[in-house]
């Protein structure tokens, strides 16, 4: 059975309140924390092989070593602007044990010697934002957070932004953007944040789920966590199982357990014993993985291999009684919708993909719409300054790779029915030659 | 083209009537009306695209605190806002959420406060409103609900959930019904967050609920909010209640 580290009896009433998290051993990791030499601390979450939890995967131990030394202003941003489709793990956390976030934000500060640090939590959670600003008040006067912190001599300023609404900024750089009071819009990289990154100052930034692990690596030693999970991917990860399945919701799970253990035994499987079409192990940007891909272990690596990727912990499980068609419209037009415009190939590519599956459905489409449609998703993916037409284009691609007998069949129904005539073979096969 | 190609079908998708366009604005036989496909929904051609702009006048500049009255309270909280920030601009988000708490909008009077107390051009405070899903630039109903419609949601039914909400509230002068990407708590779904409150798993009854609940000021749908569901997994429940 899985040790449970992050969600170890998190229903407990009250566990808000510093009182309740302090009976169960809370801020002990700090307080074990600045006993030890700040360089100590970014050891032990190296040696704990902890990988970001928000969705690129990043070792948080190297991310912090990037930091320059110096005394110039370092700044943390804890990115809680969780929204990418499928995504819930953090709202429980902060809702629930906001105490455990604050605690890894204070231990990661003093480890890499910041001293203002941010979290940007979406301005649609406003009990989680309610919460956290609560607990926020209470590690202040508890002198967690302020001036000279346990004696330590380290400052700390910790400020709640609540933003309003835009996917982009839960990317890293769109998020500094944000934060500075600007438009959400991405920034080319390099430089990294860890360089040059909000007020042009370094800054770490990380994933609630990430930082709120920290508490717990330091408390069993960084090489102890290694010991959970795979060699590559080490530890506990909060998966978010939504969509057909009887019980969905969060579950901690060690990483490198079957994809089928969390889907069937965990969230129960699909209702009415149908059949899963298809899955996306990481979030709707992740390409998507069929019910021949159920027995892979759920972790970073196999996940890659698999074509796909870990992602955020999000598992979005579609049924047979669902069409893919409508899934990929739904996909396209989020990512249209939330696309900034900053880069040409997002802004085009993801609205024309919108059109063409429009296309599809109003039986204006041929199948080399298919082919057409694929090779806008290979000229986004790596040509934008930030990852979110590539979000539309892994899984859209994937979709179209793995389901194209059922999007043909899609298009000759909705020919069909619109009286656009039937597919002659000239028109199946189309003048795919002299077009490209 | 060869012989084999059947012949086009007219295709349907502007209605019986099809109107010539003259400058993207449809003209049908009996006058000029809105097209009835929603074209350019994102990009350049948002509602307000083409709003005039008096160009005879001078750029907007930073608004004079001596002609331009700013309520007390919405001043006080502005500054505190700026004043948790080692740069003054970041309380940009902040102050838009104050002012339009305070004004029910971004109303161009709004977006002059902020901007005349931040220092700011409202030119500056506009482009950030303009934005961000959660600023209207509109004047809007008091009562946010906004329904997901995102990929989770719509599998279980969060589509038919907005129909019928809009169905429910057409033209309701204090709510105001939006479809919304993923607010995160797909594991409610099908969802909405009705003035900040998340409630599900909702079903097409709970609809007539939230819109009763709302008029009559009563928390909205008790039992399906989301701040009293536990933890799915069980292995993490504590030993005793409810949260």
């Amino acid at each position: 059975m899985t040790t449970l580290l992050l969600f170890d009896k998190i229903d407990e009433p009250g566990l808000y309140t510093r009182a309740v998290y302090e009976r169960r051993g809370g801020y002990s990791a700090l307080r074990k924390a600045v006993g030890m030499p700040p360089a100590a601390v970014i050891q032990e979450i190296s040696d704990s092989g902890l990988r970001g939890r928000g969705g690129a995967g990043f070792r948080m131990g190297q991310k912090a070593s990037f930091l320059p030394k110096g005394d110039m202003p370092k700044y943390l941003t804890c990115n809680a602007d969780e929204s990418e489709p499928g995504t819930f793990k953090d709202r429980e956390i902060m809702q629930k044990c906001p105490h455990m976030l604050i605690e890894g934000i204070i231990i990661a500060c003093y480890g890499a010697a910041i001293n203002t640090a941010f979290i940007y939590i979406r301005g649609e959670y406003v009990l989680q934002g309610d919460m956290l600003e609560g607990a926020i008040a209470e590690a202040y006067e508890a002198g967690y957070l302020g001036e000279n912190i346990l004696g330590t001599g380290h400052h700390l300023e910790l400020v709640l932004h609540r933003g309003a609404g835009a996917y982009i900024c839960g990317e890293e750089t769109g998020l500094l953007d944000s934060l500075e009071g600007k438009r959400g819009n991405p920034r080319l990289k390099p430089p990294f944040p860890a360089v040059q990154g909000l007020y042009q100052g370094p800054t770490l930034i990380n994933n609630v789920e990430t930082l709120a692990t920290v508490p717990a690596i330091i408390n069993m030693g960084g090489k102890d966590y290694a010991q959970i999970g795979t060699a590559t991917s080490t530890g506990t990860k909060l998966v978010s199982v939504s969509g057909d399945v009887q019980r969905p919701g969060n579950y901690e799970i060690e990483l490198g357990t079957p994809s089928r253990e969390i889907i069937y035994d965990l969230a129960g499987g699909p209702p009415g014993g149908h059949e899963i079409k298809l899955w996306f192990p990481g979030g709707s940007s992740s390409p998507v993985l069929t019910k021949d891909d159920l027995d892979l272990p759920y972790d970073f690596d196999t996940m890659a291999k698999a074509g796909s990727m870990l992602g955020s912990g999000a598992i979005i499980v579609v049924d047979e009684t669902h069409r893919v068609l409508d899934v990929a419209i739904k996909l396209a037009k989020f990512y249209a919708h939330e696309s900034c415009g900053k880069c040409v190939p997002c802004r085009e590519g993801t609205n024309w993909t919108v059109k063409m599956l429009r296309r599809i459905e109003s039986g204006e489409a041929t199948p080399m719409d298919l082919d057409l449609m694929a090779s806008v998703q290979t000229l986004i993916i790596g040509n934008c300054l930030c990852v979110l037409g590539d979000a539309m284009a892994m899984p859209i691609g994937s979709i179209v790779e793995k389901f194209r007998p059922e999007l043909e069949a899609e298009i000759e129904a909705a020919r069909e029915r619109a009286g656009t005539g039937p597919l002659t073979d000239e028109l199946a096969v189309g003048v795919t030659d002299s077009v490209f | 083209m060869s012989a084999t190609r059947p012949p086009r079908q007219p295709q349907q998708t502007l209605g019986a009537e099809r109107p010539t366009t003259f400058a993207g604005v449809a003209i049908f036989a009996d006058g000029i009306k809105p097209t009835p496909v929603p074209r350019y929904q994102h990009g350049s051609r948002v509602p307000g695209w083409d709003d005039a702009v008096d160009l005879t006048k001078p750029p907007a500049t930073i608004p004079d605190p001596a002609t331009t009255p700013v309520p007390e309270s919405l001043r006080t909280a502005i500054e505190a806002a700026m004043a948790k920030y080692p740069d003054r601009r970041s309380a940009a988000i902040p102050a838009l959420h104050l002012a339009q708490q305070h004004h029910g909008w971004c109303s161009p009077e709004a977006i002059v406060q902020v901007a005349c107390v931040m220092r700011l051009t409202p030119a500056y405070l506009t482009s950030v409103a303009s934005f961000y899903d959660m600023f209207s630039l509109r004047p809007k109903p008091p009562h946010d609900v906004y329904v997901c419609t995102n990929i989770t949601c719509s599998l279980l039914g969060g589509d038919e959930i907005h129909e019928r909400m809009v169905e429910l509230v057409h033209d309701h002068p204090d709510l105001n019904v939006c479809s919304f990407e993923c607010l995160g708590a797909c594991d409610i779904g099908p969802m909405a967050s009705v003035d900040g409150e998340y409630v599900g798993p909702l079903n097409l009854e709970d609809c007539e609920q939230i819109a009763a609940d709302l008029e009559a000021g009563r928390p909205v749908l008790e039992h399906k909010q989301l701040r009293f569901r536990r933890c799915a997994d069980p292995r993490s429940h504590g030993d005793e209640g409810q949260l």
